[in-house]
């Protein structure tokens, strides 16, 4: 049985509270990073430890630390990413709420790793529990001196404070939380220069996912070795797996990268609803490539998944049955899509919003024949071809669908109908 | 110009969102002049701040019901009868189409993307609270609770 490492806390009673966190072994890899370590053996413990992104990119953290400019005379900052919005994921709500002293405590060790002195938590404006959480927690390590000036007496020095998003998915990419965080429209910037040269207010900024900062502690207690020995070579450590659709267990599960998909949908979601057949998974959030039940024993690692077509992204797996439609799902996704297009790029707009006409015309038994071409072609369209990532992610459903699903797409259209 | 105004003081600029989140709240929506008091505290174009709120989806800037219900259309929501199911059920109950208010001007009904519940799905928001495994007579119990404050 794995022993688990980030939600270790998560059934206790008050698991949020710090005094529940600090009982149970919290707060004793910062006294450790700040008087055993200098910055730059952090730098080195965190790159061997193999951690890699937990946003959906899977970015080695180490490496994204190095970036950081060195010196104690630039301002630099480290923002803390809980916009959570990619469908199907709902794991960094479930850390805030249950585990949020875990998570600064990551940040701080961040920060004085970069030399940092502001970090700021940017959520999700509709996460209202996670920033009453956010702002209890802070509070709480403030009081104890783990915030604020000479943090237990290092020298170092952190101010942490809570913004909350207005509502807008694209806020999630890195470059589109710095502009909502200096109260601007959350339009992505162009990359590079990447946010760790000139990120929040044109000065370095390190940008990380809640649940990646989560493992921070973690590695300075037990080092970078055993935290190495989890998971896959290149996929290290633990993950929180989210598994929704039809399973009869829905919910988080905290496994080694690298468990293969069989085991998460048969064992821990305890199998299909009603015994139905599998027929498609999204494995990794709604803008990853769909796999096919013959690809069930895929591991569940960010290089077993690419070989495989498709990627890990924020590990939020969506299990679909016999009985789903294939168009229907991606019309769903299209829209989630087409609605949060910031607008900023033309491919993006126009492109979402074309393709979702069709998938509804398709859907509504009033699909012409030339529509499964125009949709195929549109999506080519945007490929690449957008100012961020999420025209590709928006893509994706639909390209997968079609790969995988064509026929059902065709049934559409000539039966003006689904099949299933 | 608006490049020079941040970089002078980059802070203010900053607290527009939490400063249209107040007024929304002082205001019930962000009225006219609600955006044109938030423009002149911050020192900001009138239109960059009505530019802000059109962006982000939680500001409004049209009155709603005291209840806004905001029911889930993500896939891992429909994907165990929610969604469409959920919204055509308060559609008939209510008597109005999404995006509408009951004459009583109590409840407003809205469609939202994922709210990151997808493990506890349906999900649906009533202002700011989660609600999470909703069936329809989960919201029944529901709409009865919020109309027993207002009789
Ligand atoms: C459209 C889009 C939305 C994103 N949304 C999120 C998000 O909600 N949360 C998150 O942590 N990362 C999100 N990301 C990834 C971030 O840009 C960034 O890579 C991440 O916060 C870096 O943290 P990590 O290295 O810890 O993964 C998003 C990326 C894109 C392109
Ligand atoms: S799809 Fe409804 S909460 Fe995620």
């Amino acid at each position: 049985m794995f022993e688990k490492v980030l939600t270790r806390n998560f059934g206790l009673p008050r698991s949020e509270s710090i005094g529940v966190y600090i009982a149970n072994g919290g707060y004793q890899a910062l006294p450790k990073a700040l008087h055993e370590c200098d910055p730059e053996q952090l730098i080195e413990m965190v790159t061997a430890s193999g951690l890699r992104g937990r946003g959906g990119a899977g970015f080695p953290a180490g490496r994204k630390w190095g970036f950081m400019p060195k010196g104690s005379d630039i301002e630099k900052y480290v923002c803390v990413n809980t916009d959570e919005g990619e469908p199907g994921t709902f794991k960094d709500r479930e850390l805030v709420e249950k585990d949020p002293h875990q998570i600064i405590e990551g940040v701080i060790i961040a920060s004085y790793a970069v030399g940092a002195h502001r970090a700021f938590v940017y959520i999700r404006g509709e996460f209202f529990l996670g920033v009453k959480r956010w702002i209890k927690a802070i509070d709480g390590a403030y009081a104890k001196g783990f915030l604020g000036k000479n943090i237990l007496g290092s020298g170092f020095s952190l101010d942490l404070s809570v913004h909350r998003g207005a509502g807008a998915y694209i806020c999630g990419e890195e470059t589109a939380l710095i502009e909502s965080l200096e109260g601007k429209r959350g339009e992505p910037r162009k990359k590079p220069p990447y946010p760790a040269s000139v990120g929040l207010w044109g000065k370095p900024t390190l940008v990380h996912n809640v649940e990646t900062l989560a493992n921070i502690p973690h590695i300075i207690n037990r080092g970078a070795e055993w935290y190495s020995s989890i998971g896959t070579p290149k996929s290290t450590g633990p993950k929180i797996f989210c598994i929704s659709g039809h399973v009869r267990n829905r919910g988080i599960f905290e496994l080694p990268l690298g468990v293969p998909l069989r085991e998460i949908i048969y064992e821990h979601a305890g199998g299909m609803t009603f015994d139905k057949k599998l027929k498609a998974v999204i494995p990794g959030g709604a803008s990853t490539p769909m796999l096919t039940p013959d690809q069930v024993d895929t591991p569940m690692a960010f290089e077993t998944l690419e070989e495989a077509g498709t990627m890990l992204g924020t590990g939020a797996i969506v299990v679909m049955n016999e009985d789903t439609c294939m168009v229907d799902v991606a019309r769903r996704l299209m829209r989630f899509f087409a609605h949060e297009s910031c607008g900023r790029c033309t491919p993006c707009r126009t492109g979402t919003q074309r393709m979702l006409n069709i998938l509804e015309r398709l859907e509504a038994g009033q699909g012409k024949a030339e529509d499964i071409e125009t949709l195929e072609r549109t999506a080519r369209k945007i490929q690449g071809l957008t100012f961020c990532p999420m025209g590709d992610a928006a893509i994706n459903p639909v390209l997968s669908g079609l790969k995988l699903f064509r026929d059902e797409y065709e049934y559409h259209v000539t039966h003006k109908r689904c099949p299933v | 110009m608006q490049e020079g105004v941040q970089i002078a003081d980059p802070a203010r600029r900053s607290m527009l969102l939490t400063a249209l989140y107040i007024a929304q709240e002082q205001y019930g929506y962000l009225t006219k002049d609600a955006i044109e008091r938030v423009a002149n505290r911050l020192r900001l174009p009138v239109a960059d701040v009505y530019s802000m709120a059109s962006f982000y989806s939680l500001y409004r800037t049209e009155p709603t019901g005291r209840y806004v219900l905001q029911v889930c259309e993500g896939l891992s929501c429909h994907l165990v009868g929610g969604a469409d199911r959920l919204v055509d059920y308060l559609q008939k109950k209510l008597g109005l189409e999404v995006g509408q208010t009951t004459r009583d001007g109590l409840f407003t009904l809205e469609t939202v993307q994922c709210l990151a519940s997808c493990g506890t799905s349906p999900a649906m928001r009533v202002n700011d609270a989660l609600y999470e495994n909703m069936t329809p007579e989960r919201i029944d119990e529901l709409l009865e609770t919020l109309r027993g404050y207002h009789v």
